[in-house]
């Protein structure tokens, strides 16, 4: 795989660390959202087969946290964007 | 079916091999059974087989997708061991080494057990206090394991590179028991077993949604050969677990992800058992057929897609290189992949869903294969009886709800770090 880096450009996907399924949301407050948002958070996964977005983090290179949209299937990357800019 | 007997194999002989029957039947689905198994590999045929063989029940369908054993049952390194450390781990992994060792003569069927030793390797003085510690778990549950030193590990295994610059062998946890079993030969025994005991082994059978009752409890399965009614329905389909669960509207601590393993050309007997260089990702064994069998640690990334990238390949043959240099020059036959049910702890799950009538055996990781026989046990006897087998009675779905977790490894919520 290779992964297109907003700021390195296209690069080897060694490169990158992985860090995990991006639709998980970590509750704004973890005494306020109780121990089910928590549980859910931290342990349940969709764990699509096909599209989904998720974490890379680019370590051997701009050390940019990315977004990137690929399918667990094919492990075609369709698009990839900082994840500071938010998960598209 | 007939008893496979070294006279059957004279009289098959002399009749120039014209009379061997078919080992299992190819069934056509029926319209319903007590219980549907889901999932044609080991641990589902297995299943099959213990509910037919110890609970009597035998009105049971396991349907398959694809061809039984076609899936991890066939893609594995067929590694068979117990050397578990965490309460909740080593009295189930005992127990299937147990079943193990009585297999060929319960199944009638060679599964060539082969109880040549698995040795680990450690390489700092951290490790080998973690070794000695599982180690000593294990004997405190009348599991027999070896503390080696450096010399133990170099009478056993003299190739290795021992003063490897960045990890010196320091020495190694032996399991004199563990070893390696032939795994399309489990598959086909458990189907064999099962088959001759009524149970209905139902191929190319995809489960595409669940029947539920006016209460909500689960009354079959729509497959693509039909619906096939069922008062219960055990999963055990690890790799696909996610999506068999979501067709039941649950979602579980599970990822799945891609590991990779490989077998060289054949050679002549070089490696003696199974031997793992944890810290740098490679372990090894040698078929018997000759061809060295190796992998290393998952890709790390999700996928469904049995197959993975060139980075892990590189990484294990490095592995390989950096522990074992004589290998260097045997040629790569072939790598494949296969899908895992990653958990978040690293460790299984058997038990009911909060589905009336729904039962989950998922979760093994990159583990199943050696836990098979007593997968199976475990999830017949909660199938047969509703309540969990005392052995396996720590792999709970809710453990993760509860704060109950098993993780050997000690790496929290990660499933590509277990």
């Amino acid at each position: 795989m290779r992964i297109n880096c907003p700021y390195c450009g296209d690069r080897d996907a060694q490169e990158f660390v992985y860090r995990g399924d991006a639709a998980p949301v970590r509750p704004p407050t973890l005494e306020g959202s109780g121990d089910e948002g928590v549980f859910d958070y931290v342990y349940l996964r969709d764990n699509p087969a096909g599209p989904m977005r998720e974490y890379w983090y680019h370590a051997n290179g701009c050390r940019n946290w990315l977004v990137a949209a690929r399918d667990s299937l094919s492990h075609e990357i369709s698009a990839v964007a900082l994840a500071r800019d938010g998960v598209p | 079916m007939a008893r496979y007997s070294i006279f059957g194999l004279a009289a098959n002989a002399l009749s120039g091999h014209r009379r061997w029957r078919p080992t299992w039947r190819d069934a056509p689905p029926r319209a319903a059974y007590d219980l549907v198994i889901v999932g044609g590999g080991g641990h589902g045929l297995a299943t099959a087989y213990y509910l037919a063989k110890v609970h009597g029940i035998r009105n049971v369908a396991v349907v398959e997708r694809g061809w039984i054993g076609g899936g991890n049952a066939g893609r594995n390194t067929t590694i068979i061991r117990s050397n578990y450390g965490l309460e909740g781990n080593t009295a189930f992994y005992e127990w299937s080494m147990k079943l193990w060792e009585g297999l060929e003569q319960d199944l009638n069927y060679n599964t060539m057990v082969s109880q040549r030793g698995v040795l680990n390797l450690c390489h700092s003085d951290g490790q080998r206090d973690a070794f000695a510690r599982r180690g000593n778990a294990m004997r405190l549950n009348g599991v027999a394991a070896e503390l080696l030193d450096r010399d133990g590990v170099r009478k056993l295994a003299p190739f290795l590179n021992f003063d490897q610059g960045r990890f010196p062998i320091q020495g190694g946890l032996l399991q004199r028991r563990g070893g390696t079993a032939r795994h399309d030969a489990v598959v086909w025994g458990y189907a064999r077993g099962a088959s001759d005991r009524g149970v209905d082994i139902i191929q190319n059978c995809e489960v595409t949604g669940f029947v539920r009752a006016a209460d909500g409890s689960i009354a079959g399965v729509e497959t693509t050969r039909g619906r096939i009614g069922a008062r219960k329905v055990g999963l055990a389909t690890a790799g696909s677990s996610s999506r068999l669960a979501a067709m039941a509207g649950l979602r579980l601590p599970i990822e799945s992800h891609v590991l990779q393993a490989f077998v060289s050309e054949a050679l002549k007997p070089v490696i003696p058992g199974v031997i793992t260089f944890g810290a740098g990702h490679f372990y090894i064994s040698q078929s018997d057929k000759g061809g060295l069998v190796f992998g290393g640690d998952i890709d790390g990334y999700n996928s469904y897609a049995s197959r993975g990238n060139l980075p892990v390949v590189e990484d294990v043959c490095e592995g390989g290189m950096a522990i074992m240099p004589m290998i260097g020059r045997a040629r790569l036959l072939r790598s494949w992949g296969g899908v895992c049910d990653m958990t978040m702890d690293g460790s299984p799950i058997i038990d009911h869903t909060p589905v009336e009538g729904l039962y989950l055996n998922a979760g093994w990781c990159y583990g199943g294969f050696k836990a098979t026989p007593a997968s199976g046990w475990c999830f017949a006897h909660l199938l047969a009886k509703d309540e969990p087998h005392p052995t396996a009675a720590a792999y709970r779905l809710d453990r993760f709800r509860k704060g109950r977790l098993i993780d050997e490894k000690g790496v929290g919520a990660q499933p590509n770090l277990h």
